[in-house]
């Protein structure tokens, strides 16, 4: 593989010290081999690792035992059987997957949903959101060996599920979304509950705030540890809170139009300068509690209406082409659809945040040490559904 | 942007954002020249089609112009599966005023219609059938927005964080042996989608370091995406979903059917009580 300048540097100087502390200690390589089954890899995702004493010469990702073929089972399935298989994908924010390639689908039909089918839309998105990143807190805290934030983290992210369920049926994959708007309204009660829920949120992050940000191991080990420079974070494609906290103000949320209702929120994007893990953390961490604060102000201005816009009942797509993507929890999701005017699309190229996140490792976790191999994993944050697709 | 806003209100035919995409189009074609062969414009989003062996030029060149985001990189295999749209039609059996009463039996009749179209296993034998059962490229296959004359085109996806938009780069790939550059050198996140193009669609990357499966276990054999590679699935049970519902007894359907109307009522009394 080519390397930059700065890689090349970093790289002969970790090669540099790595001789010396050979001579000194007579070390032999050995390969580590993490995973498929290991704790640090939240599901199947193998990572091997060339070792010389304690830290990584070369690594590898090997991924794939989870691969499903979704990119050729959309070719035979309908556009509204296709929102099961894109649940499916990234697992933990099952909403958020079917909200682009329903999108997409509505641009190639040139309709809109109504008002009132956007808000909900985007409520449950960002919902999905913070279902996500609460989990991604407690593991974080779980990976570097604090236990406490885990439990926290489940104990908060069950009232965002059962919000959740009680609009669509599913904790995981709710399968709500429709060509044109919404499987049903809200339930009666759901705005109040709603927004305790999202009081709750805020506590759970300031808790953790102090819980783990604070704390002296907790910033020892993610502090420094796996830099990512913009430049190379962008060209790899990461997204979401990973390029954001290089330093890059973009969140496709406010930077392009889409027809859901964050064009009319006041809400700030989090960016960080730092390009660590703990630089990681605190993103998500921001952007959890903005997410709780934009649903507020969504229940607040929830538009009256219809939630389903006049759509044929056998659903034929225009032939055309589009790509719609969206900022995701894990990072920009999108999905680039094939139409030849059939029942489902001709091609849908899915593209998931983690596959390109997870693809930066083998330069990342070179020169890193073994602890901090974990660190980097779980820093990153990737849905092993989201990887394989 | 308030300047290029003043330049937009006068064109009043296009969008703002479709404008900002031909200003955009204008500044690539001036930096590849007669490299872009096919261009298109539509809904806030634009393509160009290059030639393959200006691929990785198109690619410095995006990047150059600050389209520094890599979004992904990726195959489209034109060969038709599915039926057209016009056979869809004619193969469309149930009238529209039944689909009042049965939407799900309507779209899985359709959906069987469309699976029809396709030679089954049972009436075409092998893959060798179904293979010669695809018109020849000569016939004039539908290819998508800026055009295409081959059965493969490799198109990519670029973004720019600074100037909010994105460009998609098609090339059009040789049937026999599709192959283009490698651009990872230029984005570092291409080598692995280099991969997996590869892997599922079979186009060579001359210049990729490491041009192995990334998905698929090493010894698999075929391109999945390529539309003449069988689904498995669908050889084994045509069309799922359709032959998992088996006709219930008379009897029990009508006394489903009375406890669904039933619940429905229900319902509705509650809906009208509540409000809302």
């Amino acid at each position: 593989m080519a390397l930059t300048e700065q890689q090349q540097r970093a790289y002969v100087a970790s090669q540099a010290a790595d001789a010396r502390l050979n001579v000194e200690l007579q070390t032999e390589d050995m390969v580590l081999n993490i995973g498929p089954q290991h704790p640090a890899t939240h599901g199947t995702l193998r990572v091997v690792a060339r070792l010389d004493g304690e830290q990584v010469v070369w690594a590898d990702v090997v991924c794939g035992y989870m691969h499903r073929g979704y990119e050729k089972l959309t070719e035979v399935r309908t556009y509204p059987q296709i929102t099961t298989l894109v649940n499916r994908i990234d697992w933990l924010s099952s909403f958020a997957n079917e909200v682009p390639f329903i999108l997409a689908a509505e641009k190639l039909m040139e309709i809109e949903a109504p008002p009132r089918a956007q808000y909900i839309r985007t409520i449950l998105f960002e919902l999905a959101r913070i279902a996500n990143i609460t989990l991604f807190i407690g593991t974080m805290g779980a990976d570097l060996g604090a236990i406490t934030p885990v439990f926290y983290a489940f104990r908060d992210r069950e009232r965002i599920l059962n919000q959740i369920e009680a609009v669509t049926g599913g904790r995981f994959h709710p399968n709500f979304d429709r060509i044109g708007g919404l499987k049903d309204d809200l339930p009666r009660g759901w705005i109040d509950e709603t927004k305790n829920a999202m009081v709750r949120v805020r506590e759970f992050c300031d808790e953790l705030e102090e819980l783990l940000m604070g704390n002296e191991i907790f910033q020892a080990r993610t502090r420094g540890i796996g830099v990512i420079p913009s430049d190379i974070g962008l060209s790899y494609g990461l997204s979401g809170a990973n390029i954001r906290a290089s330093g890059i103000d973009w969140d496709l949320r406010r930077d392009q139009d889409l027809p859901l209702a964050w064009k009319d929120l006041d809400w700030k994007v989090w960016t960080h300068p730092d390009g660590d893990s703990f630089a990681r953390f605190w993103v998500r961490l921001q952007e959890t509690r903005e997410a709780s604060k934009m649903v507020d102000q969504m229940l607040d201005g929830l538009p009256a209406g219809s939630i389903q816009a006049k759509v044929p009942r056998i659903i034929k797509v225009p032939a055309g082409e589009a790509w719609v993507h969206t900022e995701n929890p894990l990072g920009e999701m999108g999905y680039y659809v094939v139409s030849q005017g059939g029942l489902g699309p001709f091609r849908c190229k899915i593209r998931s945040a983690s596959f390109n996140n997870v693809s930066v490792l083998p330069w990342l976790l070179r020169g890193a040490y073994v602890p901090d191999i974990i660190t980097i994993l779980a820093s990153l944050y990737f849905i092993l559904g989201d990887i394989d697709r | 942007m308030s300047s290029a806003d003043t330049e937009e209100q006068q064109q009043d035919q296009t969008s703002p954002a479709d404008e900002a995409r031909r200003r955009l189009l204008d500044e690539l074609k001036g930096a590849l020249g007669d490299a872009v062969i096919g261009e298109h414009v539509q809904g806030g989003d634009l393509w160009i089609r290059v030639p393959a062996g200006e691929w990785r030029r198109t690619a410095e060149t995006c990047k150059s112009l600050g389209f520094t985001y890599f979004d992904f990189l990726s195959g489209i295999d034109w060969m038709p599966s599915a039926p057209n749209p016009e056979d869809a039609e004619t193969l469309s059996v149930e009238p529209e005023a039944d689909a009042e009463e049965a939407p799900d039996a309507e779209e899985a009749a359709e959906a069987e219609a469309e699976h029809e179209a396709e030679p089954q296993p049972s009436e075409a034998g092998t893959v060798a059938a179904f293979e010669t059962a695809q018109p020849e490229p000569e016939s004039g296959w539908t290819t998508g927005v800026a055009g295409g004359e081959t059965r493969f085109q490799v198109f990519a996806r670029f973004h720019s964080p600074t100037r909010k938009m994105g460009v998609t780069v098609k090339a059009d790939l040789d049937d026999e042996s599709p192959s283009v550059a490698s651009i990872h050198e230029i984005y570092f996140g291409a080598e692995w989608h280099e991969r997996e193009t590869w892997e599922m669609y079979g186009f060579a990357f001359p210049g990729h370091p490491d041009l192995r499966h990334i998905y698929l276990p090493g010894e698999f054999e075929g391109y999945p995406l390529r539309k003449d590679f069988p689904l498995l699935a669908r050889e084994v049970k045509p069309w799922p979903g359709l032959v998992d519902v088996e006709d219930l007894p008379p009897a029990e359907e009508a006394r489903q059917d009375a406890v669904i109307n039933a619940a429905q009522e229900d319902n509705a009394g509650e809906q009208s009580e509540g409000g809302s």
